[in-house]
């Protein structure tokens, strides 16, 4: 195991005694994205990935939102719920603070998770609650065919904004951090091992993880990614974030700038001993933060890997031992006990 | 000197002044007395809005009103007997309710010149003759507490703060309280602080010893105990009564309890309450906002808790997409709604019934959901306990429509015995219920639940969400013809509750066809003015009938009858008409509506005049 792993996040979830399978997690149900959807990637990356955590099948459960990749669940052979727009972080949270012994994913789009549901999304991460936030990020909305998102580029144009958009997108990764988020990373449909990886260590995490997944719509926002997916440049654009190792693509690497800050530069033109060097656990976020602004202007460089990875209590965890605390204190609740506190008297 | 001491058979009093006087505090411990004495009570606590409202005004004057008795009583009383004012402020703010006659004790020292302007009095009322038609014991509350307690080392500031606790041994006094429980609390509450605690002691003392020995006051008076059914009691708000009635479903369903809630005014001392007892294994979340709330609620009950949300209109308005998805994936849920004035934030800490039509009506889609309404503040425990049981046995969300009269108000209770409540607990599905399948819609053909199947049990694998179901396999469907009968099915598994809930009971002294021709029809909090004004005319030779839908969703399969059974069916409600509306459309009887949107309970006096004009009506 790689040694990112806090561990405890899958502690108290019952291991399975069969040996899994791919074909254990597809459900019955038929799959019904588009044909050349990366949600079909990521549904095959996480079907095949899932057996080697070794869990019991039926202390899997993933929670959605609305959206097309909030069908999600349905094609688990899990127990799932897909709930209403923006608020599975919050149906998650209830799900995951009273049952410990479950591995708890949330699937979630751009729209649903940082429109209509950013409130539950940065309270579930500050709170540290023990889940597995899965955000595909296709910068669109697709399920209602084709407006902007909150991720999606200023002046895009779409059914909505027939002149471009005006807003400025989030990058989900630096409001993560800003969140107080403890685990939160990048990866990408395309790059199935990558996906897998970043996966493993999502799961092992203890508190939230939130996984942001770029993710191709060929519909309403094809080629959003392509960049990062074209032999010609993609090795040159990407900065793999791996703890303990140099940041770096092909060409470049991320160096401290002399304004205090970090910058890209050739990497050529630098030593190997000034290449930063990815500290993953770093306990100060602003470094982690720096990184998630680097791939401004977009697309020149794209950091992907886990930019943060700390250990902090979970939520669950310190809820459940606030309850220990109180029975070692008090003993367990006694019913007539509470009915009768306080100032009683006796008639008759 | 001995003084004179009348028998009474009931009193009101109301304690009121700033929000810093300490009235609340000062009216639960003459509560306590009362209790402990062993006359029935019942009390009304009324507080500003504002936290702090500037000192002396009238925004910020609170009061706590009790009613004690030798005999049964129903409510907090319509107008006080006593006033205790003790600022200018209180007595401006108070005057109105105060029948001609009544008592007043007025803290002299605080009616000077200042507090008088700053509430608009160009003289003294206690001096300009204003208040010839009130007995006014115009009584130096503060400079006598402060002389009561030169002996100890405190600040003029600390020694006027006891001023509540003068008066409340000047009450004890007057009313013969027992004493020893306000000693004893004091001693606890500042157990840290020994000297508080003796000044708060001596100044108590004072003020009874000033009662004894002033000439102000001649006659004390006596309320004999009443007699209640034999039992141990205590005394408990409407809110504390809720809370316990959770923790005590929690444990008849065997279910571990988790609230999803966000603090709302007057919800919150629910929140505040469940988060003292983690001992029951109760897990209390305060989310980031109503709708996190609830849905965290949802998410509990999915893995198998009892899932439960509390909070008021504002919230309930927050919560309905939530609770809608509740009504598709049919898992249990309780949603609490703690009724206050609306719309919007309204008066936030007034009371009113115009959640109603929200609570039963107010979603996307046909969905209903029972709804239960506690019509006291003590019956907010059993009211809890079945909605409880609702909501575990037909997998359903259910609405607790309590109000602030409820939340806040507080009665004599007589404790219930944990091994006399309803067993209501519940199995989990363990297996396949279809051959070798497990269908997650498949309904129980008795009570049309589906079977709760939670996240850990093997087999049972399975997904639900809020687009429509396949009727038995749960997979998503959109067939018109499955949709159109699980509209017709959900609807039915809720009508199908009447079958299992108590028949609409009448309370008719002359019975069936015994000539009452007038039927007073009530739900939720107006139980007790209602039933207090139905004593009223009764007591007077009028003949009337009454009955009150505790159920409001199914209705209680009687009820068509019983309003049919009477010329007249009179139905007062604290907002426009909601339940008369109901029952209009669907039973065609031409309600006559009383309806008073003020914030404010009924008072029985109102209530009894009303009831008189339909009776006369004829
Ligand atoms: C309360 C509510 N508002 C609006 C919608 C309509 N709606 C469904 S999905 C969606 C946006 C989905 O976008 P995203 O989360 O990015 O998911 P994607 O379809 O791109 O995977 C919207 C606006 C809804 N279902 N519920
Ligand atoms: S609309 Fe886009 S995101 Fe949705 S299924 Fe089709 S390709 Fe995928
Ligand atoms: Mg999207």
């Amino acid at each position: 195991m790689s040694e990112l792993l806090n561990g405890r996040g899958l502690s108290l979830v019952p291991k399975s005694d069969v040996k899994q399978s791919m074909k254990d997690y597809k459900s019955d149900q038929e799959v019904r994205w588009c044909p050349g959807c990366g949600d079909y990637a990521i549904l095959a990356a996480v079907q095949s990935f899932v057996p080697e955590l070794g869990l019991k099948r039926e202390n899997m459960v993933f929670v959605s939102g609305i959206g097309c990749s909030s069908r999600f669940p349905y094609y688990m052979n899990t127990y799932g719920f897909h709930s209403i727009h923006g608020r599975a972080p919050a149906i998650a949270t209830g799900l995951a603070a009273s049952r410990p012994d479950l591995s708890v994913w949330v699937i979630t789009g751009d729209g649903d998770s940082l429109s209509i549901g950013g409130n539950h999304l940065i309270h579930a991460l500050r709170r540290n609650v023990n889940l597995n936030i899965l955000l595909f990020n296709n910068r669109i909305y697709g399920l209602t065919k084709g407006q902007y998102s909150p991720t999606s580029e200023v002046g895009k144009i779409t059914k909505s904004t027939p002149m471009g958009s005006l807003d400025k997108p989030f990058n989900p990764i630096s409001l993560a951090i800003g969140a107080e988020a403890s685990f939160v990373a990048r990866t990408i449909d395309s790059d199935r091992k990558h996906l897998q990886s970043v996966l493993r260590e999502a799961a092992e995490h203890n508190g939230t993880s939130l996984v942001e997944i770029y993710q191709n719509c060929n519909i309403f926002n094809d080629g959003a990614f392509d960049q990062l997916k074209d032999p010609e440049q993609r090795d040159d654009i990407t900065l793999r974030l791996e703890h303990g190792r140099p940041i770096v693509s092909a060409s470049k690497a991320v160096r401290r700038a002399a304004d205090g800050g970090i910058e890209v530069v050739d990497r050529a033109s630098v030593a190997e001993d000034e290449i930063l060097v990815h500290d993953a656990h770093r306990a100060d976020p602003s470094l982690a933060f720096a990184l998630s602004r680097l791939d401004e202007p977009a697309f020149e460089h794209v950091p992907i890997g886990i930019f943060r990875s700390v250990d902090r209590p979970s939520y669950d965890e310190l809820m459940a031992a606030q309850l220990e605390e109180a029975v070692a204190q008090g003993g367990p609740g006694d019913l007539d006990g509470l009915l009768l506190s306080g100032d009683t008297w006796r008639i008759g | 000197m001995t003084k004179q001491v009348q028998q009474l058979d009931r009193v009101i009093i109301r304690f009121a002044g700033d929000s810093g006087d300490g009235m609340q505090l000062t009216g639960d411990r003459f509560t306590a007395g009362t209790a402990e004495f062993g006359n029935d009570l019942s009390t009304l606590p009324n507080f500003p809005a504002e936290i702090r409202a500037p000192a002396g005004t009238l925004p910020g004057v609170s009061s706590f009103q009790l009613h004690f008795a030798d005999h049964d009583i129903l409510t907090p009383g319509d107008a006080p007997n006593v006033l205790v004012a003790m600022n200018p402020a209180a007595l401006k703010a108070n005057l109105g309710d105060l029948p001609r006659g009544a008592d007043i004790i007025a803290n002299t020292d605080e009616f000077t010149k200042r507090n008088l302007q700053k509430v608009g009095y160009d003289a003294s009322p206690l001096e300009d003759g204003s208040l010839a038609e009130w007995r006014v014991h115009a009584v130096p509350l503060t400079s006598l507490t402060v002389k009561a307690l030169e002996g100890f080392e405190l600040s003029k500031k600390d020694a006027e703060r006891s001023k509540n606790m003068f008066a409340l041994g000047l009450l004890s006094w007057l009313y013969h309280r027992p004493t020893e429980a306000t000693v004893s609390f004091l001693e606890t509450k500042f157990a840290k602080k020994p000297d508080i605690a003796k000044a708060n002691i001596a100044a108590f003392t004072a003020g009874w010893n000033y009662g004894e020995t002033t000439e102000s006051f001649s006659v004390s008076y006596e309320v004999k105990p009443a007699k209640l059914p034999a039992g141990v009691y205590r005394n408990i708000s409407g809110n504390q009564a809720l809370a316990y009635g959770l923790i005590a479903a929690s444990v008849q369903a065997r279910l571990p309890l988790f609230l999803g809630s966000y603090p709302i005014t007057p919800a919150s001392d629910i929140l505040h309450e469940l988060s003292k007892h983690k001992r029951f294994g109760i897990r209390t979340f305060q989310a980031e906002d109503e709708i996190a709330g609830v849905g965290a609620a949802l998410g509990a009950s999915f893995g198998g808790a009892l899932g439960v949300t509390t909070t008021s209109g504002p919230g309930v308005a927050l919560k309905a997409e939530t609770v809608g998805l509740a009504v598709m994936t049919e898992l249990p849920l309780i949603v609490v709604d703690v009724q206050r004035s609306g719309p919007s934030t309204g008066m936030p800490t007034k009371t009113e019934q115009t959640d109603l039509l929200m609570a039963l009506y107010g979603r996307n889609g046909e969905s209903p959901l029972p709804v239960v309404a506690p019509m006291s503040p003590s019956d907010c425990f059993d009211a809890a306990v079945e909605a409880a049981r609702l909501a575990v046995k037909y997998r359903t969300p259910v609405m607790l429509l309590s109000d602030g009269y409820l939340a806040n108000g507080s009665e004599p209770w007589k404790v219930p015995a944990a091994a006399d409540l309803p067993d209501i607990s519940t199995e989990f599905a363990a297996g396949p219920n279809d051959g070798e399948a497990f269908l997650p819609y498949l309904r129980d053909p008795e009570t049309l639940a589906r079977p709760w199947a939670v996240p850990g049990t093997a087999g049972l694998e399975h997904r639900i969400g809020g687009i429509e179901k396949a009727d038995g396999t749960g997979n998503i469907s959109y067939d018109p013809d499955n949709h159109d009968r699980m509209v017709r099915l959900r609807q039915a598994k809720i009508d199908g509750i009447a079958k299992d809930i108590p028949a609409l009971e009448v309370d008719d002294p002359d019975g069936p066809g015994g000539g009452t021709r007038v039927l007073v029809l009530g739900w939720g909090s107006t139980y007790g003015p209602i039933a207090a004004a139905v004593r009223r005319i009764r007591a007077s030779g009028g003949k009337v009938a009454q009955a009150h839908l505790r159920h409001l969703s199914p209705l209680p399969a009687n009820t068509g009858e019983v309003l049919k059974s009477y010329d007249k069916v009179l139905l007062p409600e604290i907002n426009l008409g909601q339940l008369a509306l109901l029952l209009r459309a669907r039973f065609l009887v031409d309600i006559i509506s009383y309806n008073r949107v003020r914030g404010l309970p009924f008072k029985a006096e109102e209530l009894a005049g009303v009831i008189q004009d339909v009776i006369d009506s004829e």
